[in-house]
């Protein structure tokens, strides 16, 4: 052991995150050598006053206030289930005949805005896992690896295949959490971009073929298949993510 | 109320660590009302992906978001203030390594440090103020920091090398006057 080899592992020697065997070596080259004992002296003092409680800065009192009314109004913003009042109710039987009409209406409406309110999760999640570089909990380009990993965590199995053949490399999968549920979402590689493959069980079992939608510049291609909702997103133009969701479906 | 309760849960995991939540973006962002506003955001960050959360190690946890929001923050700041360059042969040091004296811990030595830890690029900043700081292990740091045990290892090397060299030096400097 040299003393050059010995200086580049001083700073984990201190920190005690050397294995057995080279701590043993450098302790053997210590016990020898007296510069390299004062480099860990230097080592040891520059800890010491690193570790002064003067260099460690203090949040200022009001910034817990600040934060903890920040997440009430975050919490707030979102929307909330009411639980039914019954006077209301009341009311708004008699009223029920005016309500059949503008009923149907509504109900469009409300679903056109759930489906948006959905696309905007999505495409949400999505730049959440560009923006913050998220780990990729299940690390395999294996769909029989992926996939019983996914049926223990979230229990349902997700569609998973592996297409790197076809140029779309599985990177493998995480948990995320979407539309007020845990939710599989895989990820692929397509040259520098990446594609989330979103996934939950669905309402039903209807089957909806894949529909392209647009949002503040990522395409979402969603779809509905034995019993799961799919969607697809990514920065990738819209003929290859299109291609893309045609080989997951082939 | 299960939204209630998710707050309630929320708050007992990641309040806590608000202390090392600032520590950490006051370092990075290097100024206070920069640090306020990245810690706010990665609360808010945090309650958002909180249903994703499994761990029990919450500090880990929140000092990544932490991390993420502070780049975020600087790199939307970049065009106000220019960007730190890393001299490779300044920064590296000879290779010589410093001489220790007893009399290294001084009143001033502080205030130098301090500066010191300041002027080091934020990747060397973060390693030393996450280890030698908050104190969590390399295996921590690696997860925290996104880089590879041996990246940790080499990086805090380098940083205290740094921080060894301007302390001995500049002390130096100051006897002579």
């Amino acid at each position: 052991v040299t003393c050059t080899n010995v200086v580049h592992l001083l700073p984990a020697y201190s920190d005690g995150e050397l294995d057995l065997v080279r701590s043993l070596e450098v302790e053997q080259h210590l016990r020898d050598c007296p510069a390299c004992s004062r480099a860990l002296e230097g080592q040891l003092a520059l800890r010491t006053a690193l570790a002064d409680a003067a260099l460690y800065h203090r949040p200022p009192g009001h910034l817990r206030d600040r934060i903890r009314s920040s997440l009430r109004q975050a919490r707030r913003d979102r929307p909330v289930r009411r639980v039914i009042p019954w006077r209301p109710l009341a009311i708004a039987a008699a009223l029920a005949v005016v309500a059949v009409l503008s009923w149907a209406a509504v109900r469009m409406l409300s679903v056109a805005s759930a489906t948006d309110l959905v696309t905007q999760e999505v495409v949400s999640g999505h730049a959440r896992f560009l923006l913050l570089d998220l780990p990729v909990q299940v690390k395999s380009s294996d769909q029989h690896e992926v996939k019983p990993w996914f049926n223990r965590k979230v229990g349902f199995a997700p569609t998973v295949k592996d297409l790197t053949r076809e140029g779309f490399p599985l990177r493998g999968g995480r948990l995320e959490y979407l539309n007020n549920q845990k939710v599989a979402e895989l990820i692929y590689d397509r040259h520098r971009h990446v594609i989330n493959l979103f996934e939950w069980p669905a309402a039903d079992q209807e089957a909806r073929d894949p529909h392209a939608l647009t949002l503040r510049g990522y395409h979402v291609i969603h779809w509905t298949e034995a019993g799961l909702e799919l969607w697809a997103v990514s920065d990738l133009n819209e003929a290859e993510l299109m291609e893309f969701v045609r080989l997951i479906r082939s | 109320l299960r939204d209630t309760d998710q707050l309630a849960r929320f708050e007992q995991a990641v309040l806590p660590h608000l202390d090392a939540a600032y520590n950490l973006a006051r370092w990075l962002t290097r100024n206070d009302h920069d640090a306020e506003d990245a810690v706010q955001e990665a609360y808010l960050r945090a309650f958002q992906f909180f249903g994703s959360f499994h761990g029990v190690e919450g500090r880990a946890w929140l000092l990544a978001i932490v991390r993420n929001t502070c780049y975020t923050l600087l790199e939307r700041n970049r065009s106000r203030q220019p960007a730190a360059t890393f001299d490779e042969e300044k920064h590296s040091g000879s290779g010589a390594v410093p001489c220790p004296e007893a009399q290294l811990l001084r009143q001033e030595e502080q205030l130098l440090l301090r500066q010191a830890l300041e002027e080091l690029p934020p990747e060397f900043r973060e390693v030393i103020v996450l280890r030698d700081l908050e104190g969590l292990s390399y295996k921590e740091i690696s997860d925290i920091s996104r880089i590879p045990l041996g990246t940790v290892m080499s990086r805090l090397a380098r940083a205290r090398e740094r921080l060894q060299l301007v302390l001995t030096k500049r002390l130096g400097s100051e006897e002579k006057k």
